[in-house]
């Protein structure tokens, strides 16, 4: 089993998530982040004194999944989420130790 | 005139009163929601505490004393003749029948349109300290400053007190009301010191952008709409002609000269940000209001537009310029009630008001500012020596609404997009 969480432009969540639902991935949880790759910031103005803008806002995504989908997901997300201009984000994969269901208390790859 | 007649005007000039002193209640809603939109989320619940608060005790105090002290003197006079007490009082209708119409309002209504005011001051006072005062402080503060320091400038001039004899000019208050609240205003900023992170020891100068957008343009238009009751009722009547049309004139005036700040300000904010600045804009409408306030007649429309455009261009300087000196103002209270509300003294000498003269103009300036500085500066003192009045660094790093009053204002609210 694997954990991928991806970093994403926050407009580009709903094309995400229907390219993920089309392989047939089933869950996904996502947060609102901030961050900076070599995108980098800029500086804005308030009432005349200045302020660095240096996190943007992106979405991040973590989907557990079995072996098998891995590399189907990690294909539906970079398609989805590609704009080509600077700041698309990036895509983690990491060993997942284990999964359990709370409702039923299934564990492995069931749960996933 | 016919007793008729006579029942009828006073019904109308006291409800007028009634009216236009509500609509100046409703500013207290505007410089709550506009200085909420422009502190820091973690600060939110304390500034509308204090927002609340000092209305509250505002009225009590005026009740209790204020009143008395600003319009129980004598004419001519430096000294209240009396202290406490309540002052109000409605003539009968054989009274005023007998009056012949001089008596033409009811005396509660003449309370209740004053009463208003002194809140009106007093709020200018809370958001130039904002995020890092003692809420305790501040109402301590709100105490003497409404009891006290506003009543005795207050007799000087509307309750024909020596500043009044002198010719000084301020028909609704730029230098009674706005003026004398940001000089209240100053005096506490240079005791409590700037937030932490706002000036570098460099000379930067960091930008604390304000949690809310919405409600500081609210804000802005709840004073607007407001401010047609502060300078409109300050005719002090509407029953006959010449004072409907002077009425009338005064919403134009007044309406004119807050487009004008609003625009200039915006245009200036953009020449020399390079972007549009909201809050700018939304400082500039209300120091063009400010501006017109001490002489909101004898304009014509376009008068008044130029008025409130100088005041706009003025307060975008004023802010730039009041950081650099590092006097820490996180919503532009002392510029556009201070700075621009000497401007607006000034310019009634420009007005064609024939009873204005540049001397007694800066006598007025020069005394209400002077009392009002010193005696909040002894009164700021006094409460930071008891009781102090900032809070520790800890406190305002996490928030005044944590440590002093335990309620998030926004507590569900995820992180900006």
């Amino acid at each position: 089993m694997k954990m991928i969480t991806a970093v994403v432009k926050p407009f580009k969540l709903d094309d995400v998530r229907e390219a993920l639902a089309a392989i047939g991935v089933q869950g996904v949880t996502v947060s609102e982040v901030k961050g900076f790759g070599r995108q980098k910031g800029h500086t804005e103005l308030y009432r005349g004194a200045e302020y660095v803008v240096d996190f943007l806002p992106k979405v991040k995504l973590e989907l557990a999944l079995g072996d098998d989908m891995v590399d189907g997901a990690v294909e539906a997300i970079t398609t989805a989420a590609h704009t080509g201009k600077i700041g698309d984000g990036k895509i983690f994969i990491s060993d997942l130790q284990d999964v359990i269901r709370i409702r039923t208390g299934e564990a492995g790859p069931e749960a996933v | 005139m016919s007793p008729e007649i006579i029942e009828v005007k006073y019904a109308l000039d006291t409800f007028y009163f009634l009216v236009c002193g509500a609509l100046v209640m409703w500013m207290a809603a505007g410089f709550t929601m506009l200085e909420a939109g422009l502190v820091r989320s973690k600060n939110t619940t304390e500034i509308l505490t204090k927002n609340v608060a000092l209305f509250a005790i505002s009225c009590t105090m005026y009740l209790l004393m204020g009143y008395v002290i600003m319009y129980g003197g004598s004419e001519g006079g430096f000294l209240p003749d009396a202290w406490f007490g309540n002052g109000i009082s409605n003539a009968t209708a054989e009274e005023v029948l007998a009056s012949n119409g001089d008596t033409y309002y009811s005396g509660a209504s003449d309370f209740f349109f004053q009463v208003v005011f002194v809140a009106t001051a007093m709020s200018i006072v809370s958001g130039a300290v904002a995020e890092r005062m003692k809420l305790w402080a501040f109402l301590a503060f709100a105490v003497v400053m409404t009891g006290f320091i506003y009543p005795m400038q207050g007799m000087w001039k509307w309750g024909g007190g020596f500043l009044d004899a002198a010719g000084f000019q301020d028909f609704a208050g730029s230098g009674v009301v706005h003026m004398c609240g940001a000089a209240a205003a100053l005096a506490g900023v240079i005791l409590l010191g700037a937030r932490k992170g706002k000036y570098t020891a460099d000379g930067r100068v960091n930008a604390i952008p304000g949690a809310n957008m919405p409600l500081a343009a609210i804000g802005m238009f709840i004073l607007w709409m407001g401010w047609f009751g502060f300078n409109g009722g300050s005719e002090l009547k509407v029953s006959d002609i010449g004072e409907a049309n002077a009425v009338a004139d005064i919403f134009v005036n007044t309406n004119a000269a807050a487009c004008g700040g609003l625009i200039a300000a915006l245009i200036v904010a953009h020449l020399v940000f390079g972007k549009a600045d909201l809050t700018m804009a939304v400082n500039g409408a209300l120091a063009g209001l400010v501006a017109i306030t001490a002489e909101p007649l004898n304009w014509g429309g376009i008068g008044a537009t130029l008025i409130g455009a100088a005041g706009g261009t003025l307060v975008v300087f004023s802010v730039i310029t009041l950081d650099k000196f590092k006097i820490d103002d996180p919503v532009g209270a002392i510029s556009v009630h201070g700075v621009v509300g000497i401007w607006g003294l000034l310019a009634v000498c420009l007005s064609g008001n024939e009873d204005a003269t540049l001397i007694g103009q800066l006598t007025g300036i020069g005394v209400i500012f002077a009392w009002t500085f010193i005696t909040s500066f002894i009164a700021w003192f006094i409460i930071k020596q008891v009781m102090g009045i900032r809070v520790g660094e800890q406190e305002e790093y996490e928030g005044v609404d944590a440590s002093e009053c335990g309620i998030e204002a926004y507590p569900e609210f995820n992180s900006a997009k």
